[in-house]
């Protein structure tokens, strides 16, 4: 059996720098920061007030009932969804071939937590009777999946910051082993909230630069204190390139392939050797039948946390050996923040529009670039490139490492 | 309270609920056939009905009202305050 060629026919994000991806892309270049300080009273309270929060609310997007019935991420999911498969020009496709790989890294916290409240006010009856379908993991997934009517299978990988490259990982997978034609995979995530703003702040993960949201994310620097906590959801459809081709539809790219690991190490913070993400990256070559040299760009997690971004640095030297220094490196959270279960789905779909457009995104608050990350990253300003060969890199608590090779359309 | 202000007020909770015109909430009204409701939707009407009409509609009845008129008698003989 020869392996079916996959590719990606269509995209869509909803992001803190804007309501679609186009947006977000144009804002990406631009050089925008997504942090801003939150509202809320509550934040006052807590060691961290602010976050990327979405550009814009996704009940704008959605009919006043979908939007009432749907937990925050799972709406983001939606318009995300409804965006790719706009953008795929709403491919005709069996539904019994139709699968959905939607991610999240945590769930729907804020129905979860909303309704705890409510129980505890008003009484057990009072907990609304969709409180389950809003929480559980799968629930964005679901989402899509029903307004979609995807019946091949429905499914939600879950490795926290991961989540969102391995349920690409997946579809690849799916598509691959010819279990369904068109996936609609991606990730989504909605959990600017009290209690988890205080838990990642409780772990030291967090930028506390409460002074300046828009310098806190500044993955590479020396200065850099932790991530900003963002939410949105992105989504990718995937086809086999048979698929594709029958209905006339150029691709935006091929998926060439994808690499996961696990470090095995500790459940928060990152083999410092980088070995882990090391081989995600070169099963990802391996699976996509490239050479290092044959790769010019990394989309890298880095997250702006003092050990991960030293760790993915040694990462990408261990796979990439001397080609590393070929590289030109870029983390897009220092605009985004980060999306968590999201992440990898919108770095993913960064990375096609920085081959598409032969152009890679300046990290934002690179000032002066730590001694010990020996890579070439992107500064000051985005830099012009034709790029045949891309990694996008995510990685999780729990030691979770996934990389996807993405490889110019034929 | 009349059977129409019960009905004029069970039709804010529909609204409220389900999205559903209150203009088009009338007694012959099904539920599910009419108005797409789920079961889980039923559920959260009849929990709003509670507290709005300070009736008690336990789940024994509440899978018998299958229309407006159902529940807007229900709620009527329920004893809702004059």
């Amino acid at each position: 059996m020869t392996v079916r060629d996959v590719v990606v026919t269509g995209m869509g994000a909803t992001t803190p720098l804007a309501g679609t991806l186009p947006a977000t892309w144009e804002a990406l270049l631009a050089g925008v920061s997504g942090a801003r300080p939150i509202e809320a009273p509550w934040a006052a309270e807590l060691p961290v007030h602010f976050a990327a929060s979405a550009a814009e609310e996704p009940s704008v997007r959605l009919d006043e009932l979908t939007a009432r019935t749907l937990d925050r991420g799972q709406q983001f999911a939606v318009v995300a969804a409804d965006e790719a498969w706009a953008d795929a020009g709403t491919p005709a496709v069996d539904p019994e071939r139709l699968a959905v790989v939607v991610s999240t890294g945590i769930g729907g916290l804020n129905t979860l937590l909303d309704q705890y409240d409510v129980m505890r006010e008003r009484g057990a009856r009072r907990v609304s009777p969709h409180t389950v379908p809003r929480i559980m993991p799968n629930g964005p997934a679901a989402a899509v999946g029903l307004r979609l009517r995807a019946q091949a299978g429905v499914h939600s990988p879950v490795s926290a910051c991961a989540s969102g490259a391995e349920g690409i990982a997946l579809g690849l997978d799916l598509i691959r082993a010819g279990r369904a034609d068109v996936v609609v995979c991606g990730g989504a995530e909605a959990v600017i909230h009290p209690l988890p703003m205080a838990a990642f702040a409780s772990m030291r993960a967090l930028s506390v630069r409460n002074d300046a949201p828009e310098a806190a994310s500044r993955p590479f620097d020396k200065q850099r204190d932790g991530f900003v906590l963002g939410e949105g959801a992105a989504v990718l459809v995937l086809e086999s390139a048979e698929h594709a081709a029958a209905r006339g539809r150029k691709p935006y790219a091929r998926l060439a392939g994808a690499g996961i690991t696990n470090d095995s190490h500790h459940v928060a913070a990152p083999d410092p050797s980088g070995a882990g993400a090391g081989r995600a990256m070169t099963l990802a070559l391996r699976d996509a039948g490239l050479s290092p040299q044959d790769v010019l760009h990394v989309n890298a997690h880095a997250t702006s946390t003092p050990a991960g971004d030293v760790a993915e640095s040694l990462a990408i030297r261990s796979a990439f050996g001397a080609h590393a220094e070929a590289l030109a490196v870029t983390a897009t959270k220092s605009c985004t923040g980060h999306l968590l279960g999201a992440a990898g789905a919108l770095e993913a779909a960064l990375t096609i529009l920085t081959m598409r457009d032969g152009v890679v995104p300046a990290v934002r608050n690179l000032d002066d670039p730590d001694d010990d990350v020996a890579l070439d990253v992107v500064r000051v300003e985005p830099r012009r490139m034709t790029i045949r060969a891309a990694l996008s890199n995510s990685f999780g608590f729990g030691g979770h490492n996934v990389a996807l090779t993405i490889v110019e359309a034929a | 309270m009349t059977e129409n202000d019960i009905l004029a007020a069970f039709a804010e909770i529909v609204y409220d609920v389900a999205r559903i015109d209150p203009t088009l909430v009338t007694p012959e009204k099904r539920f599910v056939d009419d108005f797409d409701i789920d079961s889980l939707s039923m559920v959260e009407i009849a929990t709003a009905a509670e507290d709005k009409f300070g009736v008690s509609i336990p789940d024994s009845a509440l899978s018998d009202l299958k229309t407006v008129g159902d529940a807007v008698n229900f709620i009527a003989k329920a004893g809702v305050a004059a």
